[in-house]
């Protein structure tokens, strides 16, 4: 396929490998930690990016489809015994279903009132979620510590869900590339420009939105169900918090949404900042201010975001750009 | 009886919600910004009439003069600064423009305030009649609403520069063809948005702790409640608060308090949906 000569996702694809696997070699867990952030952003931002970039809706309680699936995934965990993998791999189908029956529904909706449903089903599900006594209410579900004994202990359970977030990056980039360099992808873009041109074009609006809302929840609901596996416990406070949710959205157009590099370099920078601003004795107090200007500068002066400026700026680089 | 307790009682914060609502919905129907730095702004208005009396020892409600005046020049400063670039730009742009100001206020307040509630000392003691018994402060806050409610709308429809105000809701290409200095107006209307906010988050401080986050809260209200009111329809916004007031006073009655939320968002889910233009009309 054509979709494989592209150079830029490999140099992606190696360089991700290359960092995560960083850690592994000097087998420290302090760098594993930061890794492990900055990767789960990755993961998250890239699958944000489809519904987002591709599509051009705003999802601004993206965050949901984590929570959810993080739910789904410690629930079947600690109610019924059931192992990680298929606990991921519930809590992706619970998130693509939600996706599934939320797109139906709210897609029709077009430009802020799209947003404002997106935050409205975020507080829904989180008040929701407060009072659903199965899933614990306000204390959340805590996983047994025996739980890890059955991945050869705690230290070994981190390394393990190390690796396997490392494969669900992967797995989210990999799906990014394709759906953005595929027919479908295209016709999410020329719903992005004009929905009803597209319409006019032969796309069917509806059901290319709703697949790409679905093709963008399932990676955040499986890297759900992970984070929180090694989290141990979940709380609705936590896992909906729409300020995360909005983070997403930052490290989307601090790369440049639409691209499939952008978001990559989003999160990665989006996360390193952070991390300077709250270790930094300046700053520390204000960090939030401080990002907040950076953003609106970024807003204001370069909406476009790294990528996309620089793909403006040197048009050689679309070829390696993706 | 007591549930007539309970209505009143929602019904009077439902209006000081209004108000809240209110600005949301008039930066929505003059410039089609949603402004997600309502909340802080909401805390900042509540933090000016805690300063103004804690340390000066001014009125709450002088203070709230105040906090008005200066709830308008901080709102067409932050259009000035944040907005005015991509007003034209797609909703995200303006959607996050307006989350920065957000985080910035938050930032700056969190680390000269901290997150430990505070609370204005101020009572006004309680009126009773026959088997209701309502604070007095939330009495004078739901009066305060009224007028307003009332001042803007005699603003908009009585004056030369809310009839440009209009003009540019109602198409800003041919008001600027008409000679209306669009830029200015639109500054104007963040402005009056923000005042709004501020005057709301300075009512609720006489009788609510709040914190620098809690603007949060009531930022999400107004979303529910713009939306049933119809986004951009200032009057709607101050019915969808009494509505949302009243509900609130209700629920709690018959169910736990906690599924007052679940409720109130699925409400705005469904009004979303099934009547997106609310329930009593929203800008055309």
């Amino acid at each position: 396929m054509n979709n494989w000569r592209n150079p830029g996702i490999w140099l992606i694809l190696a360089a991700i490998v290359l960092v995560s696997l960083w850690p592994v070699f000097t087998q420290r867990p302090a760098t594993r930690e930061v890794i492990f952030t900055v990767l789960l952003s990755i993961a998250l931002a890239s699958s944000l990016n489809i519904i987002l970039g591709y599509t051009g809706y705003v999802s601004f309680g993206h965050i949901v489809f984590f929570g959810l699936g993080g739910y789904v995934g410690l629930f079947l965990m600690s109610a019924l015994g059931v192992s990680l993998w298929l606990a991921i791999l519930a809590g992706g189908m619970a998130a693509a279903l939600l996706a599934f029956l939320l797109g139906k529904a709210i897609l029709r909706l077009r430009g802020a009132y799209f947003a404002l449903a997106t935050i409205g089903v975020n507080e829904a599900m989180r008040a929701f979620i407060n009072n659903f006594k199965p899933f614990g209410g306000p204390i959340g579900i805590s996983l047994n510590f025996g739980v890890y004994n059955d991945y050869g202990g705690a230290t070994q359970a981190l390394w393990l869900t190390y690796y396997t977030l490392i494969a669900l990056t992967i797995a989210g980039i990999l799906l990014s590339y394709l759906v953005k360099t595929s027919k479908f992808g295209l016709g999410l873009m020329a719903v992005r420009e004009d929905e009803d041109a597209a319409e006019v074009m032969g796309v069917i609006t509806p059901d290319a939105k709703t697949w790409a809302y679905v093709l963008s929840a399932v990676i955040p609901g499986m890297v759900g169900v992970l984070f929180y596996f090694k989290n141990g416990n979940i709380e609705p406070g936590d896992a909906f918090r729409l300020h995360f949710s909005i983070e997403l959205l930052v490290m989307v157009m601090l790369g440049g949404f639409g691209t499939v590099l952008g978001p990559i370099l989003g999160a990665a920078g989006y996360q390193r900042l952070r991390g300077f601003l709250l270790t930094s004795p300046l700053f520390k107090d204000i960090q939030l201010s401080v990002a907040g200007v950076l953003l609106l500068v970024i807003i204001l002066f370069i909406p476009a975001g790294a990528v996309g400026w620089l793909r403006h700026r040197f048009p050689v680089l679309r070829k390696v750009m993706p | 009886m007591d549930l007539i307790a309970f209505v009143v009682d929602g019904l009077l914060i439902g209006f000081v919600y209004g108000i809240a609502a209110m600005g949301l919905t008039l930066i929505w129907g003059v410039m089609n910004v949603i402004n997600l730095s309502h909340g802080p702004i909401i805390a900042l208005g509540s933090f000016g009439v805690y300063l103004l009396f804690t340390n000066l020892g001014l009125n709450p409600y002088l203070s709230l003069v105040v906090v008005a005046v200066a709830g308008l020049a901080t709102g067409m400063f932050i259009y000035f600064v944040a907005i005015q670039r991509v007003i034209n730009a797609p909703h995200l742009s303006t959607l996050l423009a307006t989350f920065s100001v957000n985080m910035i206020i938050i930032g700056l307040g969190t680390a000269a305030f901290t997150t430990t509630p505070y609370t204005v000392n101020f009572s006004l003691g309680g009126l009773s009649a026959g088997p209701v018994t309502v604070l007095g402060t939330r009495v004078v806050a739901a009066l305060a609403a009224i007028l307003v409610t009332s001042a803007l709308y005699l603003f908009l429809y009585r004056t030369r520069l809310g009839k440009f105000v209009r003009a540019v809701a109602n198409n800003r290409a041919a008001a600027e063809l008409m000679g209306i200095p669009s830029s200015r107006i639109l500054a104007l209307s963040f402005g009056l948005g923000t005042m709004l906010a501020a005057i709301a988050g300075g009512l609720i401080a006489t009788f609510f702790p709040f914190t620098i986050l809690s603007g949060g809260t009531y930022e999400l209200k107004s979303f529910v409640i713009s939306v049933l009111g119809g986004l951009g329809n200032p009057l709607g916004a101050l019915a969808g608060g009494l509505v949302l007031g009243t509900i609130e006073g209700i629920i709690p009655k018959y169910l736990p308090t906690t599924w007052v939320p679940v409720l109130e968002f699925l409400m705005f889910i469904i009004i979303l949906l099934v009547r997106p233009t609310g329930l009593f009309g929203a800008k055309k």
